[in-house]
This record gives structure tokens, sequence and C-alpha cells, in this order.
């Protein structure tokens, strides 16, 4: 080794060593480059929240640190990711992912190496109850809570046909039969469904919305997202399917999936989503001005989750005065963090967050797709009653 | 479904098949000259789509500005062709042909990223095409123009087309490479232009699909595989270099999909049959009806039967590995089982995942190399023997038990297949492999109950005696050891022979007297059995499995490590899973980029060792292990 080398090597250590002697991990993992157009907006986030606590001191005296990988969006390689993380970082704790397959194999990983994994966008319902244990814990409203958002609208219409159309895989399966059994159970039958399960991403928007003209149905339910939703949109639109016939989205009014559509979003449905421009409670205002201010940019619902996920994991640092996983895993039961949607809390009984989202109907404005004639579902007004969760989350 | 409502879906079907048509077109223009199965087909397109984008931007609105803009993208797309072309696979016609299909892959990894840095990560929804963008009233129903205009342009491009191959002398050129290559080239036809010209038409079509697509859909990242995946199909089910099969076979599937979608649930024999669920899948099944009837495709001609392998190096004489082979190879799993000694935990997990890959791609090299048979789909029996493994341990099974029932299932599914598949040959018997792989994927996809569905099995973790990351992997490096030991007894016993004559010349195996299909389909069902073993290893190393294991691109995973490991070489598989599990994992901490960083070290590698990292080993007369058997 030349001398320069061992100098500039002695001077890098002399530096880094206090800085990172002290910081804490966080090991997050997620698709990036499978889904993108919501992953970018949350590495924001994540990195604003970062800022703002670091900036605030660390926790516990500490810096906090993440480190983040790319799972390539499949659970194989999320596992080795985690295992890197867990092993080689030796992070605090395990954050992150969005396909529920990969969600529910780190989930699984973390119940077998023993670590806090805070799931921050799956929306499986398993992951809280049918395959959920003791160190999982997840942030977003689930496919059920959302789906039961949009059931009260729904009902009260009381639309006898209901036509649905849902990507073909378990966040759509899981929609539709909570959506199913909620109308039946609301309207005590006399309801019909017809149905068309798309590939994801790759919808035949033709054939589907003129098999759903033909159904000539009272009313729609959807769970499309992304470019499928853009093409049914257009088709729709083109071939007269809405007219006349309210249609229900769900995570229709995200901006990640709402401002493609530009001036064709549709206007006048009944979505879950995030208007980011409209919600002027104090900590969202300081929440999209903070992020402005950094990034130039406005923030989309995966700016809100990454920012979210990090304060959570700061919140159970600072309740658990550790980085001791039994203790994490104690502190996130009931634990309650500020989020720029209000306050929400972790249960401790499915370990499933309280946060909500906004539900309201789509509109043009300036040429965009807005939401209007919105409110905010707290997250713990549509979840089933406790002995029914208890029954969903079998004990392990 | 009234008999007025069937009638418009097939007016949908036949939109449809003209988008679907111009994308295969130009795949199949591009393989019946230049015999490149060109990955990279579905990256064309999506670029197409990009550039009408932002040509549509710059020009404006207007008539003039659209048509233009998608012109422009059109002729854009044709020029990256050609330049793909040039810069790349002319390089690599002399080396195995699917030497070039790593090359492509490597291109597609390089264009997704950078259409992620060009244009950002939010989808384009072009603008509605003026004078088009209304609909016409059908039977009471609104039909949108421009599904009325796609469905007059595809018969429009293979009337052009064919004017083009049949009446010009270009297409008779293009006729004549078609047919023979080495013919045409030795009466002067100067090959390296016809096939930079067949190139920019072939990518200019595509580039035109997706401009044209453009209004229908939103440009999007996630378009290349999509369609490539489709325009295989279409080219196939057509009869590989047959523009007007690529049109058939595109009309087939889009009506097929549309009538499965205007169908829905219908009650059959009392069971509820939904039929949208089959557009999954519907191409691969027609594929697979297809090739069990018409092994070269619709309007596919059989291609010559060759007297001998046209690849020199599997034409040496093959030794049984002497004394020195397996000092070296114990060796090898020597300093292999110290490895826990000097390392820290996670060099234990990449290497587990390096041992299952080995064996998996091992598996694959042993149907490929001696059996000169080629798979697309060989993650069908990886995950099949993951699944068998995880189904079985779920209910109660023993871990050893269930890891014992990975192989044999593999082998079951590889026997099933295996029927069809030693009736074909090159490129369909690849693709009735993956359509093999897809079938069964949407499956797994869809048996909620039976399979978790998308979500996967979890909970599929090792005893207590196998749990840490330390014993598990000495356990994963017996298993890999026995299963080579076994395969390489195999590769050099009297079967391994017969094997390696069959695939040398076929007719003349014959003539001597071996069951040539009884041979393919033995080594075909082994092969899947190794494979099966290899993901039995790997449910258990993951804890979970999810459909994803069964998936096109882990058999794409499994075909780069081969043939970045080299096809004929023994210690291939085990140079080729190291080298590519290293890489992904190093790149993807490196860089944000790390898809095109792979990319970009495959296609080095390709270019610099065609015959792969343990082709070029052996070529420095390196001991027996390395070279060729």
């Amino acid at each position: 080794m030349s001398l320069l080398r061992r100098t500039v090597l002695l001077a890098v250590a002399a530096f880094a060593l206090p800085l990172h002697a002290q910081s804490i991990k966080l090991g997050e993992l997620n698709s990036y480059k499978v889904f993108p157009a919501f992953l970018e907006p949350y590495k924001k986030g994540m990195e604003l929240a970062l800022e703002e606590i670091n900036a605030a001191g660390g926790v516990l005296g500490r810096r906090l640190e993440l480190v983040s990988r790319d799972d390539n969006g499949n659970p194989g390689d999320a596992v080795r990711v985690a295992e890197e993380l867990i092993t080689r970082e030796r992070v605090a704790l395990l954050m992150g992912t969005f396909p529920s397959n990969v969600g529910l194999a780190v989930a699984d990983l973390a119940k077998q190496r023993k670590v806090l994994f805070i799931a921050a966008e799956p929306l499986t319902d398993k992951i809280v109850w049918e395959s959920g244990n003791e160190y999982t814990f997840r942030l977003r409203a689930s496919t059920y809570m959302q789906t039961a958002m949009l059931v009260p609208e729904a009902a009260k219409l009381g639309k006898k046909r209901w036509a649905i159309v849902y990507p073909n895989y378990e966040y759509g399966q899981a929609a539709t039969a909570t959506f199913k059994r909620q109308m039946i159970a609301r309207a005590g039958g006399g309801i019909e469904f017809v149905e068309q399960a798309v590939p994801l991403g790759k919808i035949e928007p033709g054939p589907v919305v003129q098999a759903l003209v033909d159904a000539k149905p009272d009313a729609i339910f959807s769970s499309l997202f992304g470019p499928d939703l853009a093409r049914f949109v257009r088709e729709g639109q083109l071939r007269g399917l809405f007219r006349d016939r309210p249609v229900f989205n769900l995570l229709g009014g995200e901006p990640e999936y709402l401002d493609p559509l530009k001036d064709e979003a549709p206007v006048g449905w009944w979505v879950t989503g995030y208007p980011w421009y409209a919600i002027d409670t104090p900590e969202h205002k300081r929440f999209r001005d903070a992020y402005q201010k950094k990034f130039g940019d406005y923030p989309r619902l995966g700016s809100v989750v990454g920012y979210a996920t990090v304060h959570t994991a700061a919140a159970a640092l600072r309740k658990a005065g550790s980085t001791d996983t039994a203790k994490l895993v104690a502190a996130m039961k009931g634990l309650e963090v500020d989020t720029p949607f209000g306050r929400i809390a972790y249960r401790a009984l499915d370990h499933q967050s309280t946060m909500g989202a906004y539900v309201g109907r789509t509109a043009v404005k300036d040429g965009k797709g807005v939401m209007v004639d919105w409110r905010y579902a707290d997250g713990k007004d549509f979840l089933p009653g406790d002995d029914e969760v208890k029954r969903l989350r079998p004990a392990r | 479904m009234t008999p007025t409502a069937l009638a418009l879906q097939l007016l949908n079907g036949l939109a449809s098949a003209s988008a679907l048509f111009l994308v295969a077109a130009g795949l199949t223009l591009i393989f019946g000259v230049t015999r490149v199965v060109n990955f990279a087909h579905g990256s064309l397109f999506m670029l197409g789509a990009y550039l009408a984008w932002t040509f549509g931007g710059l020009f404006g609105d207007g008539l003039l500005a659209h048509w233009s803009s998608v012109l422009a993208a059109a002729a854009v797309v044709a020029v990256i062709g050609v330049a793909v072309e040039a810069l790349l696979l002319k390089r690599l016609y002399a080396a195995p042909e699917l030497l070039q299909l790593t090359a492509t892959f490597g291109v597609v990894l390089i264009v997704r990223d950078a259409a992620l840095a060009i244009w950002g990560a939010e989808d384009k929804l072009g603008p509605r095409v003026p004078l088009l963008d209304g609909t016409v009233e059908l039977a009471g129903r609104a039909i949108p123009e421009y599904d009325l205009f796609l469905v007059a342009v595809g018969p429009l491009v293979l009337v052009g087309l064919t004017w083009l191959v049949t009446r010009t002398r270009f297409g008779m050129l293009v006729r004549a490479a078609s047919e023979n290559r080495v013919l045409a080239a030795a009466l002067g036809v100067r090959q390296a232009l016809l096939f930079s010209a067949v190139f920019a038409l072939g990518a200019g079509l595509a580039g035109l699909a997706g401009a044209l697509q453009l209004p229908r859909e939103p440009a999007n990242l996630n378009m290349d595989l999509a369609v490539v995946a489709e325009a295989f199909v279409v080219t196939v089910v057509g009869g590989l270099g047959s523009i007007p099969g690529a049109f058939l076979a595109a009309l087939i599937i889009g009506l097929v999909k549309a009538v499965c979608i205007g169908l829905g649930t219908v009650e059959i024999g009392g069971f509820a049959v939904a039929f949208p669920r089959l557009t999954l899948v519907a191409e691969f099944v027609v594929m697979a009806i297809v090739l069990a009837a018409k092994p070269h495709g619709l309007l596919g001609v059989p291609p010559p039967v060759l007297a001998t392998t046209p690849l020199a190096e599997q034409r040496e004489h093959v030794r049984v590995p002497g004394r020195r082979a397996a000092i070296v190879a114990a060796l090898a799993f020597g300093a292999l089982a110290l490895l826990p000694l000097g390392s820290d935990d996670y060099l234990l997990v990449l290497a587990t995942d390096v041992l299952v890959a080995t064996l998996f791609a091992a598996s694959l090299q042993f149907i490929m190399g001696p059996g000169g048979m080629t798979s697309f789909g060989h993650a069908a029996y990886f995950g099949v023997g993951a699944y068998a493994a995880a189904l079985a341990f779920r209910h109660g099974w023993p871990m050893l038990a269930s890891l014992a029932l990975a192989p044999i299932a593999a082998l079951v599914a590889a026997l099933f297949l295996g029927l069809f598949a030693v009736r074909l040959a090159g490129v369909y018997l690849a693709m009735l492999t993956l359509a093999f792989a897809q079938i069964v994927w949407s499956v797994v996809f869809q048996w909620d109950a039976f399979t978790g569905g998308s979500n996967g099995l979890v909970g599929i973790w090792p005893p207590e005696w196998l749990a840490g990351r330390e014993r598990f992997y000495l356990f994963g490096l017996v298993v890999l050891a026995a299963a080579l030991l076994l395969l390489a007894r195999i590769v050099h016993s009297p079967f391994g022979f017969a094997l390696r004559a069959v695939r040398d010349s076929s007719l003349r195996a014959a003539a001597v007297g071996i069951d040539v299909r009884a041979i393919q389909w033995r080594a075909f069902a082994l092969a899947g059995a190794f494979a099966g073993l290899a993901g039995g290893l790997y449910a258990f190393s993951k804890g979970s499995i999810s459909p994803e294991t069964l998936a096109i691109p882990r058999s794409v995973d499994a075909l780069v490590m081969v043939l970045l490991g080299g096809l004929n070489a023994l210690a291939g598989p085990l140079l080729g899973a190291a080298a590519f599990t290293w890489m992904q994992d190093e790149l993807s901490r490196a860089t944000d980029y790390w898809r095109a960083a792979t990319g970009a070290v495959i296609l080095l590698i390709v270019l610099a060792f065609p015959q792969g990292i343990g082709g070029a080993l052996a070529r420095l007369r390196l001991p027996a292990p390395w070279r060729a058997p």
C-alpha cells in the first residue's frame, strides 16, 4: 500500500468513524426499478424525514442512517438483500417493500431472523392477518380498508347490477371479494355482479369495455391502476361506458395514477387517493412546504408513505430507547406517530396502522385530474371488529 | 353473448391483432434472415412509443404534426436498430445462436434504464389522433375510429411487406438469405448490407407499432417485455420467418382473447368458468396447441436436417475426465467447504444463492450442451420443484422428504412436456418450453387455495438442525456436489455418448440404431429433475416462494448463466452462476442504474468471450474439468 493511499484511508477513517460509530442504521429495501412511478417520490419522502430527524439531533443521541437496497421486485432477491442488511450492515430494523409477495417474503424472513420489519406499502390483508407475525407491522391502509372506505357511498346508491373490473392478482381479487361481501351484507341480497379480470399491465381495453357495455351494469367498481387504468379510462370514455353510470375506483385518486391522465381524467368517479393540493391541516402544510422546498416538486402518495415510514422507525427507536429487537417490537405495539395525515397508531391487536386515505370524487381542473368533495377516512374506522380480526389472525 | 356482441368483439380482436402483427412482422423478418432471436424487439417497440410522445410534444397539435411524429419515431428506432446490429450483433453472427439472444437481453436492460433516465418514471399518455378521435356507431355501440383505422393498417402492412418480399430485388435477396445464408453469400450477396437493411426495416416496424400504440396505451417502462413475449408467440405460431403466418397468428390470438373477454363467466356443467381470467395465458395455450399439432407453426416450413452440428467445438472428441479432473474437483469442493471459516454471514447467503443457481444452470446446460436442445422455459421445472417441496412441507412432511419430492415432481412435469417437445427442434422447441412454463405459471398464479396465488407460500424454513446460514450452506454444497457428480457420470456414460450422437447428427445416430426420440425424452426428463432439485433447495434457502420462481425472467437468468459460463465447459454452470450472482449483487449496490450496468457487463462478456468464461478458460489449456464434455 502506497503512503498516499494509506494516508487517505486513515483520513477517511478518522473522519468517518465518529459518525458511523454513532449512527443507527435503518435497512430499507424496495422495488425501485419495477415501480419507479411510486417509489421515486417515496425515496424523496424518506430523505426529507431523515433530514428533519437528523437536523433535530437524531434519535437516542445518534444520527439515523438509511441503507437502501433494490429488491428487483422479486421475493428471492428481496430475501437476499434483506439478509445483507441484517448480517453485513447490521441494521436496527427492516422497512419498505412494495408488491405483496415481496412484503410477505420479507415479513417471513423477519420472523425467522427475529428482526423488526415495517412494511411500508404492500396492501395485502394477509401481511397482518392470515400470515401476520410478531415482528411485522404495516403502515398503509390495506386493500380491505380502502375498499371498505368506498363501500358506504356505493351502498347508498342502491344499484342492483354491478360490473367489477380488476387486475388479476391478489390485490384485485381481494378488493373484489371484499367489495362483494360488504355490498351483499349491506344490501341484504338482490345484488348481481359481473366480473372482468384483466392481466396486470396487459388489459385489452376494447374487448373489456365492450363486454362491460354489453353487460348493462348499473354501476362499476374497479381496482385498476397505472397503465391499465389509463387505457380503461380512455376506451371507456370513448365508448360511452361511464355515461350515466357511477364508477368507483380504488386508488384512482392517487397522483401517481391520476396525473398521467391530464385533462382526460374521469369526472365524478368515487376514488381513494391523495389530494395534496387541497389538504390544509397544519401538519400536512408543513410537510408539503418542506417537500416542495427541498425537491422543487409536489408530493405524491409515495412521498407520504416514505416520510411516514422513516418517522415510524424513529418513533419506535425513541420509545424503545434502544435498538434491541424485542424492545422495538414492544414499542411498535400501540405506537403513535405524527404523519402528514395526522396522528396514527399501530394497533397492538394486528400490527396494522390506522393511517387512512382520502375518499372523494374526481374532477378536471386547469387541465389536470383532481379530487373534490373529499374527506379523510381514518383507517381505524374501516377495520373489522376485534373478534373478527382475532379470527383472521391466528395466533402462532 | 348475442351474435351482434360477438361480431363486435371480433372487430375489437381485429384491432388488437393488427397492433400485434406490426410488432411480430419485424421480429419474424429479422429472424428469417439473420436467425437472431431478438429479445430487444420489445424495447424497440417501447422506444417507438416514447419517441412518438416526445416528437408529438415538439411538433405540436394537428394532423400533419401527429403523423410526422409517428414516422419520425419509426425512423429513429430504425436507426437505433441498425446501430445495435452494426455495433453488437454483427460481431456475433458466427457465435452460437443463443449467444445473440443473451446479447439482445443485455440491450433490453440498457434500453429500459435509458428510457427511465430520459423520460422519467411517470407514464406518458399520448394525445388522441386528430380526425380519428371519435367513434362510429355500429349496432348501437360506439366503436372508436382509431380501432377501425388499425384494423385497416394490419392488412396494408401485410400487403406491402408481401410485395416487398416477393416482387422486389431486395425481397429476392431476403428470401435467398433466409433459405440458405451460405449459398447466398457465395453467390455474391453482400450479407453485411442485407442484414443491416433487414434490421432497419424490422426495427422501423417495431418503432412504428409503438408509435401507433401510443394513442391506445401510455408509454411506460413495462411495455418492452410485455410485448416481446407476445410477439415471440405470434412469430412462432405463424411459423418463423413467415409474414403471412404472423398475420394469421396475430389474428387468431387477438380473436381468442376478445372472445374470452366477451364470454365473461359462463356456467359449464355446474362450474362457473371465468373466461376473462384465461387472457392471462391465452396466447400460450394457443401456441402449445398449434405446436403440438403443427411442429413448425401454421405456415412455417421445416428447416433442413443438418448432416452434423454446426458448432465445431461440439464435434471435438470427448474424453472422460480422468484422475486430474477428480483431483481438481475434490480440491474445489474442499475449498468451498472451508468457506464458512473465513467469511461473514452474508457471503454464505450469497454462496448459497450461487449453489442453487449452479445446480439450476447445470441442469439447463445438460440439456443444451450435450443434449443440443434449447429450453426457454426451464424455470417451469425449477418452480414445480420449489412448489412441490414447499407444499409437501406445509402439509407436514419432514424437510428431507419434501426436498426429495422436488426432483420427482419436476421429473413428472418434464416427462409430460417431453412427450411433445422431442418432436420439435431449435427455436420451436424453445418456444414450446416457454409456453409450457407460462401455462404452469398461470395455474400457480391463479390457484389461490392451493398454491397461495400471486402471493405464494411462506414459512418454508429448514428445521433446527439446518437452520443456521452456515449449516444450510454446507448442506447445499453436499447436495450440489452429489448432483453434479451424478450429472457428470451421466454425461460420460453410454447414455451421454448416445445423447451427443443424437445432437451431432440425428440422421446418423438413427442409422446406427439409436432411438433418437427416446434418448432425447430421457435427457429432457433428467434435466427437469435436476432443475426441480435446485428449486427445492431454493425454497428452503429463502423461506418463501411465489410464482416468480417459474416466470420468464428466471428462465432468462439461467440462460444467461449458462452462456456466460460456456455451453460446453463442465465447470461452466459454476462459473456462470457465480459471475452472474456476484455481478447482480455488487452492481445493485453500486449504482441506481444497476440494470443498465448488468446489461453492459453481459455485452462485454459476450463480446470478449463468445464461448463463455468456461470456454475461454478451456482455450488456455487448463486441466480437464474446464474442457469441453
